[in-house]
C-alpha cells in the first residue's frame, strides 16, 4: 500500500485525453441497447433469476463485456477511462448482467496472462485472505455472494497455492449452490468448488487485496452511474409533481433537499473519475478508498433525498426510481463497505503521522 | 438542468514547482519564528507577512506584469492559496485582495486604478476590505440602501456597510451602492465604487465577534466623495460584476480548509495506532478532502480558461464548508476536551477556538441557503 499512498492525480503520469466524442457515441449505443432490450419485462425477469440472454447479447455485439482489454487479447482495445464511462453509464440505466465484474475480470486475467474466455465472467469477492485452495490444479473450498455465479460460465477467483495467492479461472459448473439476490435482486451465489479443475492459475502478488480494490473502482463507478441517475429522477419528478398548486420544486424546503442530493452526486462523479484516472493499470489503492467511502456514503444519503422527493410514488414498484437506488443500497456494502475504506484510509494516514497527510493529499 | 461541470484538471510542471517554493517558504518563516501555524489562516492578519508573500511574488499571481503581478496561471495561484492554508500562514491581510478586490479592478477598473492600487497589492502593502452588505441587507443584495448621487467630477456616498472584515485595517474597501432608483428589475441600478479609507467622509466602528475578535466592522459613509475613475466598470453594472466576482470567492481552498489545522493537530493527538472508530473518522474526512480538492481544482482549471462557473462554486462552497463544520463536532467525541477560551496552542484551545469560529463558515461569503438556492436555479427549479 505504501506506494500508492504517494498517489496524487494531477502528478500521475498522462492518461490519453478523453476523446468527447467517442463518450457520445458510447452512451448513445448503450442507450440505444437498452431501450431495445431492458424494457421493464426484462428487468422483471431478470429479478426473477432468469438470465437476460438478449440484453447480454446486445451489450456482447457491441463489445462492451471486453471493452477495455486489447484488441489483440479479442477486446474492443478502448481506453480504460472510456470503458468506465460506459460501465457508468449502463448503471444509470440499472442494467441487470454482470458487465462490472466480466470487466474486471478480464482485465485481471489480462495482467495475469491468462487468456480470457468469451462470455461472462464473474468474480469472487473477497475480504482478507484467500479462502480457497488450489494444490495440484485442484481447487478446492466455498466461496459466498458470488455475483451471477450461477449464470456466469466462468469464474475469477483468488486462492493460496503453495503459501502464495494466485489467480484462477475456474468454470463453475457443477460449482454453484445456493443463490440469495442483493437488495437490487441480483443473484449472489454460492460457489464450491470440490477438487475442481482449473483452466488456468497464475501467482499474482497480493491478489486479494487487488481483487477487492478493482471490485470496490468498479462498484464505484457505478454508483455514480446510479446516483446521477436518481437526481434527474428526483428533479424531473419535482418539476411535474403540483400539490398546493404549484410544482412541489417550486417549494424551498424542496430546493434545498435536491442541492444537497447534487453536492453529493457532484462529489460522488469526481471521487470516481479520480479513482479512474488513477487506476490505469491498476487499482490504485488510496485513491479507490476515498472513491468507494466517499461515493457509498453519497448512495445512502442521496438515495434517502430521492425517495423523500417521490414521495408515494418512489415507494411503488411502478415508478423506475427503485432500479437505481436498490442497487445503490446493494453496492455501497460491496466490495468493503465506507466503514471498511474508511478505517483503512485513516490507519494509513495515522501511521504515517498528521504531518504527512498534506504532501499525501497533494502528491508530495 | 445545468450540466454540472467539474472536469479534472491535471497541474502543469509550474504549479507543482510553486507548492516546492511556497512550502519552503512556509517552513522558513516557521523556523525563524515568523509565525506559529494558524489555526485561523485567512482570517489571520499579519502586515509583515503579507508584505514578505509581496516580496516571493505570492500575490497578484495571475496579473499582468505591467501592475506587479506575476502573470501566472490560476492552477499556480491554486496551488499557492492551498499550501498557505494548509501550512496555517496568516495570509489574512492580503486574502481579499488577492482573491477578489483585484480581479475586479484588473477586469473593471480605471487605469488610474490599476496603475496605482494593483501594484501596492501585488507588494503585500494594501488591503480591501468587502463592502457588500448593510444592517438591512445580507443575503438579499439587492436591498442596498447606501446611495451614491452624482456630483461633480464624481459621486458622493451616503449609508452603513456591515460585516466589513478588517476594515479597520484595510486600505480600501469595494462598496456597492445604489445609483439609480429601484425599478422591475432590482438588480439594476447598482454600482461598485472604490473607497479609500484614509480619505474624509468614512468612519469605521468594531462590532465584536462572539468570542470577542475584532474582524468586523460598521462602516458609515457621509458624503463620501468618490472620484469618477474609482468607479468600477460602467454605473449599473453592480450586480453583475458582483456576482461575477463570488465565482472567485466561493470555490477556492479557503471554503473547506479553514479546518484543517484542527484535522491534524487531532491526528497527532490519537496518535499512530488510533481505535477503529478513530481510524474510521479520519479516514471519512481524508476522502472527502481529497474529494474537495479534485472539485476545487477543477475550478481553478475552469477559471484559467475565462469560464465563470458560478453555480459550481456554490457547490463547491456548500459541500466544502459543511465538511469544515463536522470536523470540531466529530473530534470532540473522539479526543475528550472540555474546549477552552483562550487562543493558545492547547488542544482545548484549539478546539474551542475552532467551535466558535465556526458557525462563521457557513454565513460568510454567502449562506448555506442562498447557495442552495442557486444550485437549485441551476438544477431547473428555480
Amino acid at each position: 500500500m505504501s506506494a500508492a499512498l504517494e498517489y496524487a492525480p494531477e502528478n500521475a503520469p498522462e492518461n490519453a485525453p478523453v476523446d468527447a466524442g467517442m463518450r457520445d457515441d458510447l452512451a448513445k449505443t448503450i442507450d440505444r441497447v437498452v431501450e431495445a432490450h431492458c424494457g421493464k419485462p426484462a428487468r422483471e425477469s431478470a429479478e426473477k433469476g432468469e438470465w437476460p440472454q438478449q440484453l447480454w447479447g446486445a451489450l456482447d455485439e457491441v463489445g462492451l463485456p471486453m471493452a477495455a482489454l486489447a484488441e489483440s487479447a479479442g477486446g474492443s482495445g478502448l481506453a480504460f477511462g472510456d470503458a468506465m464511462f460506459a460501465l457508468r453509464r449502463t448503471a444509470y440505466h440499472a442494467v441487470p448482467v454482470p458487465l462490472a465484474e466480466t470487466m474486471l475480470a478480464s482485465r485481471l486475467l489480462a495482467a495475469a496472462g491468462i487468456k480470457v474466455p468469451e462470455g461472462a465472467i464473474t468474480v469472487a469477492s473477497m475480504t482478507g485472505a484467500a479462502k480457497l485452495k488450489l494444490s495440484g490444479g485442484k481447487l478446492s473450498g466455498t466461496v459466498t455472494r458470488v455475483p451471477w455465479g450461477g449464470q456466469c460460465k466462468h469464474a475469477l477467483v483468488v486462492a493460496e497455492s503453495e503459501g502464495k495467492e494466485v489467480l484462477a479461472l475456474v468454470k463453475t459448473e457443477g460449482a454453484a449452490g445456493a443463490t440469495e439476490l442483493n437488495l437490487a435482486g441480483e443473484p449472489r451465489t454460492v460457489l464450491q468448488f470440490k477438487s475442481s479443475t482449473v483452466i488456468a492459475s497464475a501467482p499474482f502478488e497480493n491478489a486479494s487485496m487487488r481483487v477487492l480494490a478493482e471490485g470496490a473502482l468498479v462498484r464505484s463507478v457505478q454508483m455514480a452511474g446510479a446516483l446521477e441517475r436518481s437526481l434527474e429522477y428526483a428533479i424531473t419528478y419535482a418539476n411535474e409533481r403540483v400539490q398546493f398548486g404549484r410544482p412541489i420544486g417550486k417549494f424551498q424546503a424542496v430546493q434545498h433537499m435536491l442541492a444537497v442530493l447534487a453536492g453529493h452526486v457532484a462529489a460522488s462523479s469526481a471521487a470516481a473519475d479520480a479513482a479512474i484516472e488513477a487506476s490505469d493499470p491498476a487499482a490504485d489503492e488510496f485513491m479507490v478508498a476515498v472513491a468507494k467511502a466517499r461515493v457509498g456514503e453519497a448512495a445512502g444519503k442521496s438515495a434517502e433525498i430521492a425517495h423523500q422527493v417521490h414521495g408515494a410514488m418512489g415507494y411503488t414498484r411502478e415508478h423506475n426510481l427503485h432500479y437505481v437506488t436498490r442497487r445503490l443500497w446493494s453496492w455501497r456494502d460491496e466490495f468493503g463497505n465506507e466503514t471498511y475504506w474508511q478505517t483503512r484510509l485513516g490507519r494509513m494516514v495515522a501511521a504515517k503521522g498528521a504531518d504527512a497527510l498534506w504532501p499525501m493529499l497533494t502528491g508530495g | 438542468m445545468h450540466q454540472f461541470n467539474f472536469e479534472p484538471v491535471r497541474l502543469p510542471p509550474a504549479a507543482v514547482a510553486v507548492r516546492r517554493e511556497v512550502r519552503d517558504f512556509i517552513a522558513g518563516e516557521v523556523a525563524s519564528g515568523a509565525f506559529t501555524p494558524s489555526k485561523n489562516s485567512w482570517s489571520s492578519f499579519d502586515a509583515a507577512f503579507s508584505k514578505n508573500c509581496g516580496e516571493r511574488g505570492f500575490i497578484g499571481m495571475v496579473w499582468p506584469k505591467k501592475y506587479g503581478g506575476h502573470e501566472r496561471t490560476a492552477l499556480e495561484r491554486f496551488v499557492m492559496t492551498e499550501e498557505m492554508l494548509a501550512g496555517g500562514a496568516p495570509v489574512g491581510g492580503h486574502w481579499v485582495a488577492d482573491r477578489q478586490s483585484g480581479n475586479q479592478i484588473l477586469r473593471n477598473g480605471s487605469e488610474r486604478a490599476k496603475a496605482e492600487i494593483l501594484p501596492k497589492i501585488c507588494a503585500g502593502v494594501c488591503y480591501f476590505a468587502i463592502g457588500m452588505s448593510e444592517p438591512d441587507s445580507g443575503s438579499d443584495l439587492a436591498a442596498v440602501r447606501t446611495r451614491a448621487v452624482k456630483a461633480e467630477g464624481g459621486w458622493k456616498i451616503t449609508g452603513t456597510k456591515v460585516w466589513t472584515s478588517n476594515a479597520h485595517r484595510s486600505h480600501y474597501l469595494i462598496a456597492l451602492a445604489r445609483t439609480a432608483p429601484k425599478e422591475e428589475d432590482r438588480h439594476a441600478g447598482l454600482t461598485q465604487f472604490i473607497v479609500d479609507l484614509s480619505k474624509p467622509g468614512v468612519t469605521v466602528r468594531p462590532i465584536y465577534n462572539l468570542y470577542g475578535g475584532h474582524d468586523f466592522n460598521e462602516t458609515v459613509f457621509d458624503e463620501y466623495f468618490v472620484p469618477d475613475d474609482m468607479v468600477m466598470g460602467g454605473v449599473g453594472m453592480g450586480w453583475k460584476m458582483v456576482t461575477g466576482e463570488l465565482a472567485f470567492e466561493r470555490s477556492g481552498p479557503d471554503r473547506f480548509l479553514s479546518t484543517y489545522q484542527l484535522l491534524a493537530q487531532s491526528i497527532r493527538e490519537l496518535g499512530p495506532e488510533p481505535d477503529d472508530r478513530a481510524a474510521n473518522e479520519i479516514g471519512r474526512f481524508v476522502a472527502h478532502l481529497a474529494t474537495l480538492r479534485r472539485m476545487s481544482s477543477s475550478i481553478a482549471g475552469q477559471l484559467q480558461k475565462g469560464a465563470q462557473p458560478a453555480v459550481e462554486a456554490a457547490l463547491v462552497k456548500d459541500v466544502g464548508t459543511t465538511f469544515e463544520r463536522e470536523i470540531p463536532e466529530v473530534f470532540r467525541h473522539l479526543i475528550p476536551t472540555e474546549p477552552t477560551l483562550a487562543r493558545g496552542e492547547s488542544y482545548a484551545e484549539l478546539l474551542g477556538m475552532t467551535m466558535l469560529r465556526a458557525p462563521g463558515f457557513t454565513i460568510r461569503g454567502g449562506t448555506r441557503e442562498i447557495l442552495r438556492g442557486i444550485i437549485a436555479r441551476g438544477l431547473g427549479l428555480r
